[in-house]
């Protein structure tokens, strides 16, 4: 693969997720003003002193929204990797032994598909405590139903060719033909699905922050912050819109790559559509 | 000597000869009632199982062990959590949900009023996007891969990308408050007259609209392509059928199960965005009701919006896999 045949649209998406994770992890560098200092007056309009404007409590909007990065960026990574071994590993296991052990996982997966996720999520988020890892572990539980449908998919087709047979004959464990034979076989429409997988995070975890199921204030988080500032609309104050451009613009910039990779990948089976 | 077990699978075996489409069909309606009963087992029983109290949390700080007792034991949380299982389910079975347990009055009163809304809602979004999109779904074929082809699918992209709550807010600073020619909050009353009723719920339906188009024009465009490079309508263009010919003899009777598969996916997707989208405009629905009840952790109506929007879920799906079913012979017998 050369550099020259990248899309000019992928190169857009991948500087923004560049720029992003750079804003993430140089935050307390870059930021003017600290996450949860209050600086100036409520929902004060931008000025030289705050580039965007003040938000609900007289916080610097600019600083919250470099912050929020981390917490935003963090939890969904942090989401769609542990989906993906959940779901890779699973549905690897189901593809490879066959019998009762494929049939229980396949149909409680189709148990848990039947529930909407967003609806899944606050059922289950009624009783558990609020804690950051307890919110990676949810979304990731749910998430993974997706990944496991397409992991078994890809993986029954590599299960069946010859140099998978010849490892078994070998006499190789379930771990390596796991690992060694299919995985690598695999990567390529996985690598696509991950990243459909981190977009779709990113939009979850906006969500369930907006709908104040998510991160707990006063940390920042760019859905939650759309829900701190929601009430300014109504007077004309745009502060809301900011951080919710930025999960707009964020999302955006991870689909128009992962449409390249799935492009390049035509052969992958499995939908875009998502609940 | 048959025994009842072998008797039943040779009534089935003959059925299937006799009315090959009544069977399959009675299959699928029997399968999405056995999803739906464990579906209430894993909202009910799945749920209790997790760590967390109600009354711990309800209490907050003042929980001393006697006062945490007290609202179990009010609750009926102190018995076996089969004996609870039933009850709620013969409750629901007769439509009764039980109370709630933060404001102690019947959850079923509530819900009917707010499903009465939310579908409301839903219908209009559904009415106005499903033709839009199957609509732009053969526009963007007809130009594939020209400008207009290119135009829709780079626009979709973005829509897709966008969260509910940001569409939104964007409309209500357009057209609410910038233009003030839309209302903001969406609250619909009891006593308001049909014609006050639409122009609330305008914004709502349009971000419903634009939530679900996207994703129902990207799948209907590729479920029309699949079709129409068919070998088949191949054929049909080389022995000379003309264009529309072929696309009402041949095509349709193709593509109609895949594109009602599209819809009633993307109808179910509705479901989960009437969810932001009743938030973000305070519109009085079950959405709404949902997440305020998970705020406080009010059980009893989480478990009922819960088990309502996975029912609606469930039917969707079963609708689509009878259309297809239907307006495809081939499914009929599988191989």
């Amino acid at each position: 693969m050369r550099l020259r045949e990248i899309p000019l649209t992928a190169w857009i998406g991948i500087l923004g997720i560049l720029f992003a994770f750079g804003c993430a992890v140089f935050a307390p560098l870059i930021a003017p003003y600290g996450e949860r200092e209050i600086v100036a007056g409520v929902w004060e309009p931008a000025s030289d002193l705050y580039l965007l404007g003040t938000d609900n409590l007289g916080r610097d909007l600019l600083s919250r929204l470099i912050y929020g990065a981390q917490t935003t960026l963090f939890v969904s990574l942090a989401a769609s990797i542990l989906s993906f071994s959940i779901g890779i590993f699973l549905s690897f296991t189901a593809a490879v032994s066959g019998g009762p052990i494929d049939q229980g996982l396949s149909r409680l997966n189709d148990l848990m598909m039947s529930i909407p996720t967003l609806i899944f999520a606050l059922v289950v988020l009624a009783v558990l405590p609020q804690n950051i890892f307890i919110l990676i572990a949810v979304m990731a539980i749910l998430d993974s139903t997706r990944v496991y449908r397409l992991g078994r998919a890809v993986a029954l087709d590599v299960a069946v060719m010859e140099f998978v047979e010849a490892a078994k004959l070998r006499g190789e464990g379930r771990m390596w033909i796991i690992f060694r034979e299919i995985l690598p076989n695999t990567l390529s429409p996985l690598l696509a699905e991950f990243g459909l997988r981190f977009a779709f995070s990113i939009l979850f975890l906006s969500t369930l922050s907006f709908l104040g199921l998510g991160i707990q204030p006063p940390a920042a988080d760019w859905g939650g912050m759309v829900k701190d500032n929601k009430d300014g609309i109504i007077f004309g104050i745009q502060a809301a819109l900011i951080p919710g451009g930025a999960i707009a613009a964020l999302a955006v910039c991870v689909n128009m790559v992962v449409d390249w990779l799935l492009k390049r990948t035509s052969s992958l089976k499995g939908g875009r559509g998502d609940v | 000597m048959a025994n009842p077990l072998a008797r039943v699978r040779a009534t089935r075996h003959r059925l299937k000869e006799t009315h090959p489409l009544s069977v399959l069909i009675a299959e699928r309606l029997g399968l999405s009632l056995l999803l739906l009963w464990a579906v209430s087992i894993l909202i009910f029983a799945g749920v209790e199982a997790l760590p967390g109290d109600f009354a711990e949390t309800y209490l907050g700080q003042s929980a001393t062990p006697q006062a945490i007792a007290n609202i179990r034991a009010d609750l009926g949380l102190d018995r076996p959590i089969t004996t609870r299982y039933f009850e709620w389910l013969g409750g629901v079975v007769q439509g009764d949900f039980g109370n709630s347990w933060a404001s102690g009055a019947p959850v079923t009163e509530q819900i009917t009023k707010r499903l009465g809304n939310s579908l409301f809602l839903a219908f209009f979004a559904a009415a106005i996007s499903v033709p839009l999109a199957v609509g732009l779904g053969m526009v963007a074929v007809h130009y594939r891969n020209r400008i207009p082809d290119r135009v829709i699918n780079v626009l979709s992209l973005a829509a897709i990308s966008l969260p509910e709550f940001f569409i939104g807010y964007i409309l209500i600073v357009f057209f609410a408050v910038q233009m003030g020619v839309a209302t903001f909050p969406s609250t619909v009353y009891d006593n308001m007259s049909w014609s006050e009723r639409l122009a609330a719920i305008a914004l709502p339906t349009a971000t419903l609209v634009m939530v679900v188009l996207a994703h129902m024009m990207r799948m209907t465009r590729a479920a029309i392509i699949s079709v129409m490079s068919s070998a088949y309508m191949e054929t049909a263009e080389l022995k000379g059928l003309g264009a529309f010919k072929a696309i009402v003899k041949h095509a349709a009777p193709n593509a109609i199960a895949p594109i009602v598969n599209v819809v009633a996916l993307n109808l179910a997707y509705l479901v989960v965005g009437v969810v932001v989208v009743e938030v973000v405009f305070v519109y009085p629905g079950m959405g709404q009701y949902m997440v305020d009840a998970v705020t406080v952790r009010d059980m009893p109506v989480v478990q009922a919006c819960g088990l309502i929007f996975a029912a609606v879920y469930i039917l969707l799906n079963m609708v689509a896999d009878i259309v297809a079913i239907v307006a495809n012979p081939r499914l009929r017998h599988p191989r």
